[in-house]
């Protein structure tokens, strides 16, 4: 009896706390959208929503509703899924690799997806056939089947795979360098280079498409595995002895968190820090256990990047700073207080 | 029987680490591990758990073949503490023994009241239940080795295997948690360092030297002046303890 109301108490904390969270990212996604050379107060957006949605018959400006729906939100939801599927992969390393500086670009797949990138654009590498994106794509996978063949498959321990990750950057940045310099085009250069610090001016409908498809399924699959992850707390031969199957879950996990961040680099460029930053803000409010720390990173790394992006779009006036920049600068003071805040383990 | 293994042979590379073990354990007994170090108490203690495969020979659990049953059929009757298990995540102790119900959960099942009643039982075992809420990076040593055995309880195992649980123990919990894995109701396996301690509380001793075993049996049979000479090293002398009737060692400079 007691234990029943017990659960349903905390069905409905949990329910009371998912709708606090979406209204959160909800009411940041309007901000973001109300944000630019033409201010919009929060209640059209709204109204455009609902309107479209066909709940509501509100009379809008047309202005205002083509730059809602064809400029602005699609790059607001994008900006808040990428946010969620990097602080998610972030989170997902970071108790993998049992390392406080996992984060998806130790694996370098971002470092691949630039080398992609250039390689289409300077080089011309498929080009017409391949987009900027697709290369991107295909050197992020590229990265991660390096890493996974050199860390010996699923086999190698955590320390091989940050080591293989580390090595990986280092080629892949290398040979962007190598073919950006050596391209003889400075504006192509300079253009890629805006480009891998990262930006969410392109993106529009498509885009949302396939990264709320992508985050959304890894997502679910991450909640699957959350008792697995838990299991991972003291290492991988503890989780064997508790009947993991370490292997298969290392290769599913690592499989998920290269698609996904290999989608989010491909869209809109490298973005440093969020899959670093948020899961450790994350733990710090709900604690290590992985059922809620993954929902808990998915809702703040969203948060944080339509932020970042509102930011990106204020803080110089008539300019637009590369998102990358506005995650380290915002994201940086942050991690200090927590850093300074979390007891040192004894 | 509970354990058995046959002719095992295990290397790393062109080394030898195990050559040739065989032995058997009786159900609910506590067999003590002995050896210096590199003998191959660990990669034993490994191969029994099932972690690593041998190169030739069996490790048989009653009847079957450990090859033949699943990682997680394994866990749900053989449990292992290993020697450092250490994590930087900050979980509660409650959340660490709640780990040992994994291999008895499924992907979707819930929380059902045998776990609840396993975690009771393991954390009150171990004396733990007053610590449930604390964090992990706040115990001391004596307490995270206790949470790490709740842990092991909450596997609900018929076998309990351990490496060198005592080691960074002061001298009380040392005993206190030698007295505790003594009176479970389990089989135990336990790698040791202190061969008093072996003597005082395991039923059967094994002693390892270079993977090979070299002497088996009660304490009073294994644990001899001559034997302790050949494979430790040390003049001693062995008597019987006039206080609990156990061999005692005293070692002689």
């Amino acid at each position: 009896m007691t234990a029943s109301r017990h659960l349903a108490g905390q069905l409905f904390v949990l329910g009371a706390l998912l709708l606090a969270s979406l209204a959160a990212i909800g009411v940041v996604v309007g901000i973001s959208v109300g944000i630019g050379d033409l201010p919009i107060p929060l209640a059209t957006t709204l109204s455009a929503v609902t309107n479209r949605l066909g709940w509501t018959t509100a009379e809008l400006n047309r202005i205002h509703e083509t730059v809602i729906w064809d400029y602005r939100l699609s790059r607001a939801l994008v900006a808040a899924f990428c946010g969620a599927g990097l602080a998610l992969s972030g989170a997902i390393l970071q108790s993998l690799l049992r390392n406080p500086l996992a984060e998806p670009y130790v694996l370098g797949i971002s470092a691949g997806a630039s080398t992609g990138a250039v390689a289409i654009v300077i080089l011309g590498v498929g080009s017409g056939v391949l987009s900027l994106s697709a290369g991107a794509f295909a050197g992020a996978f590229a990265a991660f089947l390096f890493v996974a063949l050199l860390s010996n498959g699923t086999r190698g321990g955590a320390d091989r795979t940050i080591l293989a990750g580390v090595a990986a950057s280092q080629l892949f940045n290398a040979a962007t360098s190598y073919i950006v310099t050596t391209s003889g085009n400075a504006q192509q250069a300079r253009d890629v280079m805006f480009w891998l610090l990262g930006s969410f001016g392109g993106v529009r409908w498509p885009e949302f498409t396939l990264v709320s498809v992508i985050v959304g399924l890894g997502l679910i699959a991450c909640l699957f595995y959350a008792r697995v992850l838990d299991a991972f707390a003291f290492g991988d031969e503890a989780a064997a002895a508790l009947g993991v199957n370490v292997g298969g879950a290392r290769a599913a996990l690592f499989a998920l968190t290269a698609m996904m961040t290999a989608t989010i680099v491909s869209m809109v460029g490298s973005i440093g820090f969020v899959g670093l930053v948020v899961p450790h803000a994350a733990r710090f409010v709900v604690g290590p256990l992985h059922s809620r720390l993954l929902p808990a990173c998915a809702i703040a790394g969203a948060i944080f990047m339509v932020m970042a992006d509102i930011a990106s779009r204020i803080l110089i006036p008539k300019q637009v700073l590369p998102i990358g920049v506005v995650t380290a600068l915002v994201g940086v003071p942050f991690f200090s207080v927590i850093l300074y805040r979390i007891q040192r383990p004894s | 029987m509970s354990i058995r293994t046959d002719n095992l042979i295990w290397r790393i590379g062109r080394k030898t680490i195990l050559d040739g073990v065989t032995f058997q354990v009786k159900p609910n007994a506590m067999l003590g591990l002995l050896g210096p170090n590199g003998s191959g108490k660990t990669s034993l203690l490994r191969l029994l758990a099932g972690l690593k495969q041998p190169h030739s020979g069996h490790v048989m659990l009653d009847r079957t073949d450990l090859k033949s049953i699943s990682r997680r059929d394994i866990a749900r009757r053989v449990a292992f503490v290993e020697q450092h298990a250490a994590t930087n995540s900050n979980l509660r102790v409650v959340d660490v023994v709640k780990l040992g119900r994994f291999p008895h959960r499924s992907m979707f099942s819930g929380w059902t009241p045998d776990d609840q009643q396993a975690i009771e039982y393991a954390l009150e075992r171990v004396g733990m239940e007053d610590k449930r809420t604390e964090r992990w990076q706040s115990l001391s040593g004596g307490e995270k080795q206790r949470a790490h055995i709740a842990r092991a309880l909450a596997q609900s195992p018929k076998e309990l295997l351990l490496d060198e649980p005592t080691n960074h123990l002061d001298v009380q919990h040392q005993i206190g948690l030698l007295r505790l894995i003594a009176s479970l109701p389990v089989t135990s396996v336990i790698a040791l360092h202190d061969l008093n301690h072996a003597a005082m509380f395991c039923d059967e001793l094994i002693v390892l030297s270079q993977g090979r075993i070299v002497a088996a049996g009660t304490p009073e049979d294994v644990l001899t002046e001559p034997l302790l000479k050949d494979v430790f090293r040390i003049e001693s002398r062995v008597e019987t303890s006039p206080y609990h009737g156990r061999p005692h060692i005293h070692y002689l400079r």
